[in-house]
């Protein structure tokens, strides 16, 4: 299992491209909302926390495809399902490594990119919490959409459609955390929650997801 | 060992190949024959445990069997020793250099995976068989885009593993040079009547 | 005889063939009843006016948007763990339907809304679950639309309803976090006390058995037709190979 992370790892660096992408996302859609919205200061501090959740949410979603599609095209899958390895640890360690390529990059550049859009100081450290406990949410969930489409030949639309009904729950107590926080609030029960769907989904997902890709190799 | 009970196998819903009775003992090889579409491939990724039969039944755990399909299932971004070693750490195998050796990849070991030929690429395709330390082989084409010598390490490579007391199912139209292997014509075999599974029966 | 003899398409079909003429003419009765009494024969509200009328709309709909979700997820689990094929064929036939309920249960409720609050649409916990319900019907369609293979489509959205409920209901807990919502509470609960009154309460009951059997009897109808696709394709490939 350790080498299938630190191959993905090692894949998601070669590869040219898929890295990075997503911070670059990030990066012009926290440059760019201020643009479109004006550079009010106490507006951009209101809407900062659900944008850059939603933010880092479009920027995950960037990246999910390549979680099985490269795989299944070159024949990896079929041969990873044969082998020793349960189907679910292969799915867990893979949306694993998805997370240390996007959602834990995306955390430790969203402080930064705050600052652009004027989040009030309280917000900072919570917007970190939240992401580090939400974003493996998003990776989980994820690659449960890329187990289901990885059969597809133009499944990135499709994935979309279906994931993001799923993030939502995910969206509201990050954004709700984010924003308690900001604010000053007691941020104890959407901060719980969040990290509840984390575990739950980390717990869960990847039977769902090893299930759909049994039915999609069949 | 290997024993097939009346097995038949589907594709997209449709059984192509029934009746399948045979028993393969350890040490000995089995050749799939037939033409395109036969069902050769549906027959090892059943066996493979990839998809369930479509009646009867076989006798393979999972747990013995390495698969080789249609496709190397290589990283073009990795090196030959990084793709091969990948492999050989997911099923705590031997090491990569006997293998590396058997199909005289060892000069390439610092290539990436992308700049090989066609046919290097088979044979790093083939070399992961080695790594696993699996005693079953499912082998589908195995001696597409080789030339003559290539094939002769292939077999070679194949006659070890079978007097090591393995088993290799594979399908192939190339003579390899085993005496010794069961001939399975799957011709006789092939479901005519188009026969769909279960539910649209009920209908028809 | 077990109720898993309904299970077998031929028994199926006719089955429903023998009920649909009286599920049709149920739900014909039973929603010109209900809706004719609730739209002229009811008082207008003392606050409200006449706009409260689309309540025999609204309420109907919204409540066999949530039940046509939860039929589905019922029929996938019987897919799943027996693979009755009917089953994972009422479930297709049953989303679209369910998602005519929930646009329905939308459009009405913001042409309640907007005389009554002054708005279209607020991001109030209920209106938002119901987008929220919109948008796992339409990937859920979307999967099943997009896979050709039927088992394996059948087989991957049972899978999606599944985890797609347990989110679902997420959701709906997570909005109510919000707390501004505007929309009444239940409109019929088991405390006489907050319900609306007898005069508005029977026609709605009516129309709710209406909205019921309609349901019913659209996915009855949609699932004979599925089951006659899948039998068409079925033919059709064989005559192709013969």
């Amino acid at each position: 299992m350790k080498a299938l992370l630190l191959r993905d790892l090692r894949l998601a660096f070669r590869s040219g491209g898929g890295f990075g992408l997503g911070l670059a996302f990030f990066f012009l859609l926290s440059v760019l909302v201020p643009l479109g919205v004006g550079p009010e200061g106490g507006t951009l501090g209101r809407i900062a926390p659900g944008i850059l959740w939603v933010g880092a949410l479009l920027a995950c979603l960037l990246s999910l495809d390549r979680i099985f599609a490269l795989d299944h095209e070159d024949g990896s899958l079929d041969l990873l399902a044969t082998a020793p390895i349960p189907l679910e640890a292969v799915v867990a360690v893979k949306a694993l490594a998805h997370w240390l390529v996007t959602g834990l990059p995306l955390t430790l550049i969203a402080p930064g990119l705050a600052v652009f859009l004027n989040l009030p100081s309280g917000g900072y450290p919570w917007l970190v919490v939240s992401l580090v406990l939400g974003t493996p949410a998003l990776s989980m969930i994820g690659a449960f959409g890329a187990a289901l489409t990885v059969g597809l030949r133009r499944g990135g639309l499709l994935l979309s459609l279906l994931v993001l009904p799923l993030y939502v729950p995910t969206l509201i107590f990050g954004g709700e955390v984010v924003r308690r926080g900001a604010e000053g609030m007691a941020l104890g029960t959407p901060l719980a929650l969040l990290a509840a769907i984390s575990l739950g989904a980390a717990a869960l997902l990847p039977f769902a997801a090893a299930s759909a890709i049994r039915v999609n190799l069949r | 060992m290997l024993k097939l009970d009346d097995l038949a196998v589907a594709r997209g819903g449709v059984t192509v190949l029934r009746g399948l009775t045979l028993r393969v003992a350890s040490g000995e090889a089995l050749i799939l024959r037939g033409p395109n579409g036969a069902g050769k491939t549906t027959l090892l990724r059943t066996l493979a445990g990839l998809q369930p039969p479509a009646g009867g039944a076989f006798d393979l755990s999972p747990d013995t069997v390495a698969y080789a399909a249609h496709a190397d299932g290589l990283k073009s971004t990795l090196t030959v020793a990084e793709n091969l070693e990948f492999w050989s750490r997911i099923y705590g195998g031997p090491g990569i250099h006997a293998a590396l050796a058997a199909l005289d990849l060892t000069a390439l070991v610092r290539r990436r995976a992308g700049e090989l030929s066609a046919g290097q690429k088979r044979r790093l395709g083939l070399a992961r068989l080695l790594v696993t330390g699996r005693p079953v082989w499912l082998l589908d084409e195995p001696t597409v885009s080789l030339d003559v010598a290539s094939v002769a390490l292939f077999a070679a490579a194949v006659r070890a593993h079978l007097a090591h007391g393995g088993l290799a199912v594979i399908a192939t139209h190339v003579d390899l040079g085993l005496p010794e292997a069961q001939v399975l014509d799957l011709e006789p075999h092939r479901a005519r009547v188009i026969q769909n599974t279960g539910f649209d029966e009920a209908f028809a | 005889m077990s109720i898993w003899e309904y299970a077998n398409p031929k028994k199926f079909m006719q089955t429903s063939a023998w009920a649909l003429p009286w599920a049709v003419g149920l739900t014909v009765i039973l929603l010109v009843v209900g809706l004719v009494w609730g739209f002229f024969f009811t008082p207008d509200d003392y606050k409200q006016g006449s706009t409260v009328k689309i309540i025999y709309l609204h309420v109907p709909a919204a409540m066999m948007a949530i039940n046509a979700w939860i039929m589905m997820l019922v029929t996938s689990l019987i897919w799943i763990v027996r693979r009755h094929h009917v089953s994972a064929l009422a479930a297709k036939a049953a989303a679209p339907v369910g998602l005519t309920f929930t646009l329905i249960a939308l459009v009405t409720g913001a042409l309640w809304g907007q005389p009554m609050w002054g708005t279209w649409w607020a991001w109030d916990p209920r209106l938002t679950s119901f987008l929220i319900l919109t948008l796992f019907y339409f990937g859920y369609m979307a999967l099943w639309a997009a896979i050709e293979d039927p088992d394996t489509a059948a087989d991957l959205t049972s899978i999606l309803c599944l985890v797609g409920s347990v989110f679902a209901l997420l959701s709906r807990y997570a909005v109510n976090f919000w707390n501004q919502g505007l929309h009444q509470g239940a409109s019929l609960s088991m405390d006489k006390q907050e319900n609306v009154s007898d005069v508005f309460w029977l026609p709605l009951v009516v129309c709710i058995a209406g909205f019921i059997l309609l349901f019913v009897t659209m996915v009855l109808v949609r699932t004979r037709t599925e089951i006659r696709a899948r039998r068409l394709k079925a033919l059709l490939a064989r005559e192709r190979v013969a």
